[in-house]
C-alpha cells in the first residue's frame, strides 16, 4: 500500500487499525450484554446496558449519553479504570464535629439500586453520618462524583483529593522528578551540549522564554519565567494526561477549581508587580477627559482587571473538557444506534465512522493540549507586560 | 453539572497549596539552574562565536599585512633596482665624459707641446740653415773670388738672375 514504511506511518496506521478493532469489539460486546475487559469508555456504555437488562425496565435500559459524558468529565471521588475496578481516594472532611479521613470506598450504596443513588459513611471518631449524594449512574457502582456529601445538621467542607486534584499532585510530582533531574543535568554537564530528557524538553524551554516571555514582558521577562514555565509545563502536561485513555480520564486542566487557582495567580501577580504606568493607565487614563475617565473608562478598566484573568480561567477549562465532550459524544453515539444491542449492525456501522472521527479529534486534541497551554501562558505574559510597561511618551 | 460549572472548594485549596509550594520550589529546584545553564551555555557560545569571529579577522589582517608587506618589499626592491640602474648608467655617462675631458685635455697637451716643439724645430732648424747658408756663402765666395774673371762671371750670374726687370 505504501511505497515507504516510515515509522510514524507505521504508527498511524497500527493506531487506525486497533481503534477501528476496539471499536468493533466494543459494539458486539454490547449486542451481548457482556462484560469484559475492555475499554472504559466503551464499557460504560456496555455496561449500562447490562444493569438496565437487570432491572428489566427499557427505560432504565436507554442509554444516557449526557451522564455518560458528565461521568467522565466531571471531577470524581474514585478513579475509574474500566468495569468494577475503581482506585478509592483519601475524602477529607472537616466539620464542626471535627476532621474525617477516610477512603471513597468506606462510602457504601445503601438500599436497592432503583430509588436511592446515594451512598453512606458513618464515621467512629466524629459520630457524624455522611451522605455522598449521587446521580443514578453513581448508584451503579459508577463514578462517584465531587462535591455532593452532606450530613444532617453539620456543615462539611469536603477537602477530599479528588481525582482532579489527584492527577494535579501526580503532575506536580512528576514535574518536580522530571525538571529537577534535567536541572542537575545541566549542573553536571556545565555548557556542553544537552542530552536525553533536557535536550528534548529545552527547545520548548526557550521556546517560552524567547518567543513568549522576552516580546511580551521585555527586560522584566526572568521575574516571571518561574511562574510561566511551570504554568506552561504543567498545563501541558495534564492536558496530555488527560488524553491517555484507560486511566480514568483525568480532566485536570478541565477542572475550574483549578483553573480558577491558576488564573488567580496570574491576577495576583499582575497586579502586585503592576507599576505606577499601569494603575494610572487603569485608574486615571491620561489624555482622556476627565467626565469620561470617571463615568466609562476606569468602571471598563477595573472589570476589565477581574475579566482578563477570568477569560483565562473558562478558556482553558472550557477548550480542555469541549475536547473530552467531542471524543465521548462521538463514543456515545455508537451506542445510540446500536440501542442496547438490539441493532449492533447499525452500532457497528456507526462504530467505524465515530473511530475514524475520534482518531482525528484525538490528533486535534493533542494539538490543543499545547495550544491552549501556549494560550494561557502567552496571555499571562502580556498581562505581566502590561503591568511592568514603562511608559513611552 | 453542577460540578462541572462551579468550582469545588477542596479543590480551590489543595490547588492552590500545591500551585504556590510546586511554584517555589520549581524556581529553586529547577527553573533557576536551567534558565542558568541555558544563559551560560548561550553566552559561551556567543563568546566563541566572537573569538572565532575575531581570530578569522586577524587571520585575514594578517594575510593583508602579509601581502602588504610583500608588496612594499616588492615596490622596494624594484625601485632599489631602478635606482642602481640609474645610478650605474649615471656613473658609466660621467666615466665616460671624465676619461673625455681628460683625453681631449692630454690631447691639447701635446698638441700645444707638439707646436711648442715644432716651433723650436722650425727655429733651430732656420737657424743652423742660415749658418749652413752663411758658411756655403762664405766658402763659396773664398773659393769664387779668388780669380778675376770668375768673379765677373759670377757678378753677371748673379744680376741675370735677380728678378730686376
Amino acid at each position: 500500500m505504501f511505497k515507504r514504511h516510515t515509522p510514524i506511518r507505521s504508527f498511524v496506521l497500527t493506531v487506525f487499525a486497533a481503534v477501528v478493532a476496539w471499536g468493533f469489539v466494543s459494539a458486539q460486546d454490547h449486542a451481548h450484554g457482556a462484560h469484559g475487559g475492555h475499554a472504559d469508555v466503551a464499557e460504560h456504555a456496555a455496561e449500562h446496558a447490562h444493569e438496565g437488562d437487570h432491572h428489566g425496565s427499557h427505560d432504565e435500559a436507554e442509554f444516557k449519553a449526557g451522564e455518560f459524558i458528565v461521568g467522565h468529565i466531571a471531577d470524581a471521588h474514585d478513579i475509574h479504570l474500566w468495569g468494577h475496578t475503581h482506585i478509592p481516594l483519601p475524602v477529607i472532611l472537616w466539620t464542626s464535629e471535627g476532621l474525617d479521613i477516610a477512603m471513597s470506598s468506606s462510602f457504601i450504596a445503601e438500599g436497592d439500586h432503583h430509588g436511592h443513588a446515594d451512598r453512606t459513611y458513618h464515621s467512629e471518631s466524629t459520630g457524624v453520618h455522611y451522605t455522598m449524594h449521587g446521580s443514578e449512574k453513581q448508584a451503579h457502582g459508577e463514578t462517584i462524583l465531587a462535591g455532593s456529601i452532606t450530613a444532617e445538621g453539620v456543615d462539611v467542607l469536603d477537602l477530599s483529593i479528588t481525582k482532579s486534584v489527584f492527577g494535579m499532585l501526580l503532575i506536580m510530582v512528576f514535574m518536580l522528578w522530571l525538571f529537577g533531574s534535567i536541572a542537575r543535568s545541566y549542573k553536571k554537564r556545565g555548557t556542553v551540549a544537552p542530552t536525553g530528557m533536557a535536550n528534548a524538553l529545552e527547545p520548548l524551554i526557550i521556546f517560552i522564554r524567547d518567543e513568549v516571555a522576552k516580546p511580551a514582558i521585555g527586560k522584566h521577562a526572568d521575574k516571571y519565567l518561574p511562574f510561566l514555565l511551570t504554568v506552561f509545563f504543567f498545563t501541558f502536561f495534564s492536558n496530555l494526561l488527560g488524553l491517555i485513555p484507560f486511566i480514568g480520564g483525568f480532566n485536570i486542566t478541565g477542572t475550574l477549581g483549578i483553573t480558577l487557582v491558576m488564573a488567580t495567580l496570574v491576577f495576583l501577580i499582575t497586579n502586585f508587580t503592576g507599576n505606577k504606568h499601569y494603575w494610572g493607565h487603569v485608574l486615571w487614563m491620561p489624555g482622556v477627559p476627565a467626565g469620561v475617565k470617571a463615568l466609562i473608562l476606569t468602571p471598563i478598566e477595573v472589570i476589565g482587571l477581574f475579566l482578563k484573568p477570568t477569560v483565562l480561567m473558562i478558556r482553558l477549562t472550557a477548550n480542555i473538557t469541549a475536547g473530552h465532550i467531542i471524543i465521548l459524544a462521538f463514543t456515545s453515539l455508537i451506542f445510540i444506534f446500536g440501542k442496547g444491542g438490539e441493532e449492533a449492525v447499525a452500532g457497528m456501522g456507526i462504530g467505524v465512522f465515530s473511530t475514524a472521527f475520534m482518531i482525528f479529534m484525538y490528533l486535534l486534541e493533542l494539538l490543543v493540549a499545547f495550544l491552549q497551554a501556549f494560550v494561557f501562558t502567552l496571555l499571562a505574559a502580556l498581562y505581566f507586560g502590561d503591568a511592568k510597561q514603562e511608559a513611552h511618551h | 453539572m453542577g460540578a462541572l460549572l462551579s468550582p469545588a472548594f477542596g479543590t480551590v485549596i489543595w490547588a492552590s497549596i500545591a500551585f504556590i509550594v510546586v511554584l517555589l520550589l520549581m524556581r529553586r529546584m529547577a527553573w533557576g539552574p536551567i534558565l542558568k545553564a541555558l544563559n551560560d551555555r548561550e553566552e559561551s557560545i556567543t563568546a566563541a562565536l566572537n573569538e572565532a569571529e575575531k581570530a578569522r579577522q586577524e587571520m585575514a589582517t594578517l594575510s593583508d599585512e602579509n601581502e602588504r608587506l610583500l608588496k612594499e618589499a616588492r615596490k622596494e626592491r624594484d625601485s632599489i633596482l631602478t635606482e642602481a640602474r640609474e645610478t650605474a648608467t649615471q656613473m658609466v655617462a660621467e666615466a665616460r665624459a671624465k676619461a673625455q675631458a681628460e683625453a681631449d685635455r692630454d690631447l691639447a697637451n701635446a698638441r700645444d707641446a707638439i707646436a711648442v716643439e715644432r716651433k723650436a724645430a722650425v727655429a733651430e732648424l732656420k737657424a743652423e740653415v742660415a749658418s749652413l747658408s752663411i758658411d756655403i756663402a762664405e766658402r763659396l765666395m773664398r773659393q769664387q773670388l779668388e780669380r778675376n774673371d770668375e768673379q765677373q762671371q759670377l757678378v753677371n750670374k748673379l744680376i741675370d738672375e735677380s728678378p730686376l726687370n
